[in-house]
């Protein structure tokens, strides 16, 4: 085995504490580390700043304090094209696309791994919370974070064994207070910065106002199953499968219940509504999805395997059976017991115990191999 | 690892000869210029004659024609805000070019905002401007040109007495941004009919934050900063006289003869990089012509297929230190507009370039571990 300073790390450093720690870390172990800050959304405010600045600068505060060198990338375009318009068109579409995932598989472990084998880099390093583990036929297994309040394996869950290859995740066996208690010790300038929330071009933003200035707003009408008119929506993108906030609809109706999203007619434009959070439209036995992709080669499972998955981050797994199709482009699952709000666009992800084994993007949900009307 | 800086147009080392008179000064003597008392008299009698060999290395009639100021961003602020202030009623038109550094195009963009209009010459491919644009352009109204001596990005060296010929017959100014051109060439104010002219102290082996405006006698505008009566009442705040005798130690170190020295020196780095790029099979052009009309301290190269931030960083971790074009303050690089004005918006140039400049450190063997890195990095 080379020695670890002749081995380059290039890291992915948002100037957050997770990224700072894992860029630390492996400085600490001896690797030759270049730390990169990515610049993906063109974000200029009046008077030409970048409002990104306060985390570039961070990131040079903590690679200096690292001692390592930074630079600053700039994937505007690649973002745009790769993850931007697919968000958009999935939205169009009527779905709840996830856009940190497309993010992942097409430009933090695609383009910024280019650019990283560029300047030479042995692996790229983040600061996600997941492992891997590898053979020694140098195939490796993704496994979920250390931390199970913090495991992002679902938002990895399309990146290919090429991808993975190339890959650290040095704080992946880390609890997040660990993580900052590290960050603490060695001083770091982000040890107190607050973590970041939501999608990351969007922020603080409002998110309907941020979509709208993108997709022109097609108001329409908000009705029952049964065809009673209860009010107006600004949009259907505006809204998700087993949402209650925003509706502005009272607690009337057959109960006093509240009103949560219960499906969407692209057609019509109309947004379904019905009342209790455990409404029986909210609750599938199934679904199907497609785009697939699997961190390594799946065929000795079969065509029908069980495992557990998850349908949206930071949920509880669902033991499932996956059923291939005939060429294995699509799969149907079925749950061992009904899941609430399966929301197309977003991803179902394959888990057996520790190990994520892929994913795929949910195009339908079904009730008793009924299709729910969620598109 | 060994480091090479050839980011000399970005900023330079301070001379040896600098640093030591610095130090004798901030040593010795710290009075405030402007006090009526021993100390202040020491420290005049030191600016006074810090201006006088500066204002004799650009032939300027008098010693008063020299305005320090903060840097160069300060004199081209001041030059272009305080001279359409002070003539908004005379007209409200100005002329510049495409490829002016920020501190004149800020301030420019800054008095459109103001009500005042601004036309900005195209270049060609060379970085040059036709001379017939810029006779169509001045207008009765025109109350200042500001054309660069030499360009910060690619070196093109623009004809400032052929300008200064034109302008000097209309009502307009003429200022010149000489930040690239001041420590290279020489520059007679006087044969060049310039009005006004900038220049920075750290593009020439002196101190940073320090620089001047030449103001020819007769061109009157109140300070930008505002506040005491220094510098004549043309530029407010303490003079750093530690600094200013730095400055003008530097100056002092660039006689004639050593300026062509120096010329010829960088000249011949040129062309043992190109010769040495050719001769290694690399795919390249340079931006703009290689001799002709070119500052000798700056080269701008196009390499074919290869991403400026990517080469820079590949450079920067063997230890070479280049530059390409300006970065954003997320550390990323914009797309030059000095390319995008001669190449056009659309040309891979704009972001397939990579710019070299010599100092006064730079040595042949340099030159060629440049040439073996960038070999190295582009055939891999």
């Amino acid at each position: 085995m080379k020695d670890k300073s002749q081995i380059r790390v290039v890291v992915g450093m948002s100037g957050g504490v997770d990224s700072s720690v894992s860029a630390y870390l492996l400085k600490q172990q001896g690797y030759d580390v270049v730390g990169v800050f990515m610049k993906n959304w063109d974000d200029k405010n009046d008077s030409g700043v970048c409002t990104v600045t306060e985390d570039y600068q961070d990131v040079a505060k903590v690679a200096s304090q690292i001692g390592i060198p930074y630079y600053s990338v700039n994937f505007e375009k690649e973002y745009w094209d790769r993850v931007f318009t697919y968000f958009l068109d999935e939205y169009k579409d009527g779905r709840t696309p996830n856009p940190d995932i497309m993010c992942n598989k097409e430009v933090k472990f695609k383009a910024f791994l280019d650019y990283a084998m560029s300047i030479d880099a042995d692996y790229i390093a983040m600061g996600h919370y997941a492992q891997l583990r590898r053979d020694e036929d140098g195939r490796v297994h993704l496994l979920r974070g250390a931390d199970d309040n913090k495991d992002q394996t679902y938002f990895l869950s399309q990146l290919s064994q090429e991808q993975l290859q190339k890959v650290m995740f040095p704080i992946g066996h880390l609890q997040k207070s660990e993580v900052r208690r590290i960050a603490e010790e060695a001083g770091l300038a982000t040890a107190k910065k607050k973590d970041s929330t939501g999608i990351c071009f969007i922020g603080e933003r409002n998110f309907s106002k941020f979509l709208g200035e993108f997709l022109p707003a097609q108001p329409g009408e908000m009705v029952t199953l049964d065809g009673e008119v209860k009010g107006n929506h600004f949009g259907l993108m505006n809204y998700t499968i087993g949402q209650r906030k925003g509706l502005g609809i009272g607690g009337d109706g057959k109960s006093n219940e509240p009103w949560f999203v219960i499906g969407k007619d692209l057609k019509t434009n109309t947004l379904l509504v019905g009342q209790g959070y455990h409404n029986e439209h909210l609750y599938a036995n199934s679904l199907d999805a497609s785009k697939l992709s699997f961190v390594d080669d799946i065929s000795d499972r079969g065509d029908e395997f069980h495992c557990t998955a998850k349908f949206r981050y930071r949920q509880k797994d669902t033991g499932v059976t996956v059923k291939f199709n005939e060429d294995r482009t699509k799969v149907e699952v079925i749950f061992d017991e009904p899941v609430r709000a399966i929301t197309p666009g977003q991803e179902v992800v394959f888990y057996d115990g520790e190990e994520c084994l892929g994913s795929g993007t949910i195009d339908h949900a079904y009730k008793e191999s009924k299709l729910l009307q969620y598109v | 690892m060994k480091y090479i800086y050839l980011d000399n147009a970005g900023t330079t080392p301070m001379a040896t000869k600098v640093i030591e008179k610095m130090t004798e000064t901030m040593t010795n003597t710290f009075g405030n210029a402007s006090a009526v008392n021993y100390y202040g008299r020491q420290a005049r009698a030191i600016l006074d004659n810090s201006r006088h060999v500066i204002a004799e290395s650009i032939n300027a009639k008098n010693d008063n024609e020299i305005v320090f100021t903060s840097g160069g961003t300060e004199s081209d602020n001041t030059a272009i805000i305080q001279t359409a202030m002070a003539r908004k009623n005379e007209g409200r038109h100005l002329i510049t070019t495409a490829i002016e550094h920020e501190a004149v195009l800020k301030p420019m963009a800054y008095l459109e905002q103001e009500g005042f209009e601004v036309t900005y010459l195209p270049v060609d491919e060379y970085g040059q401007i036709n001379l017939d644009d810029l006779k169509q352009a001045i207008r009765s109204d025109t109350i200042l040109v500001s054309i660069m001596m030499g360009n910060n990005e690619v070196g093109s060296h623009l004809p400032i007495k052929e300008i200064g010929e034109i302008v000097a017959p209309t009502n307009a100014w003429f200022h010149t941004d000489s930040v690239q051109t001041y420590g290279a060439l020489d520059i007679d104010v006087q044969d060049l009919k310039v009005d006004l002219l900038s220049v920075s102290a750290h593009k020439l082996n002196g101190p940073k934050m320090l620089g001047f405006l030449y103001r020819r006698d007769g061109i009157n505008f109140p300070s930008l900063i505002k506040g005491g009566d220094q510098e004549l009442k043309r530029r407010a705040g303490t003079e750093n006289v530690p600094a200013i005798t730095g400055f003008a130690e530097a100056v002092s170190l660039l006689p004639a003869e050593v300026k062509e020295e120096h010329r010829q020196k960088y000249l011949s780095f040129k062309h043992q990089l190109v010769d040495g790029l050719k001769e290694n099979g690399i795919d390249f052009e340079i931006n703009g012509h290689l001799e002709e009309n070119q500052l000798p301290q700056i080269i701008s190269i196009w390499f074919k297929g290869f991403a400026s931030d990517s080469l820079l960083t590949n450079l920067d971790l063997s230890g070479i230190s280049a530059a390409a074009g300006s970065a954003c303050t997320a550390g990323s690089l914009e797309p030059s507009h000095v390319l995008a004005a001669m190449y056009g918006e659309d040309s891979p140039r704009v972001a397939e370039s990579l710019r070299f400049s010599f100092g006064i450190n730079n040595t042949s063997e340099d030159i060629d571990y440049l040439i073996k890195t960038l070999v190295k990095i582009v055939k891999k």
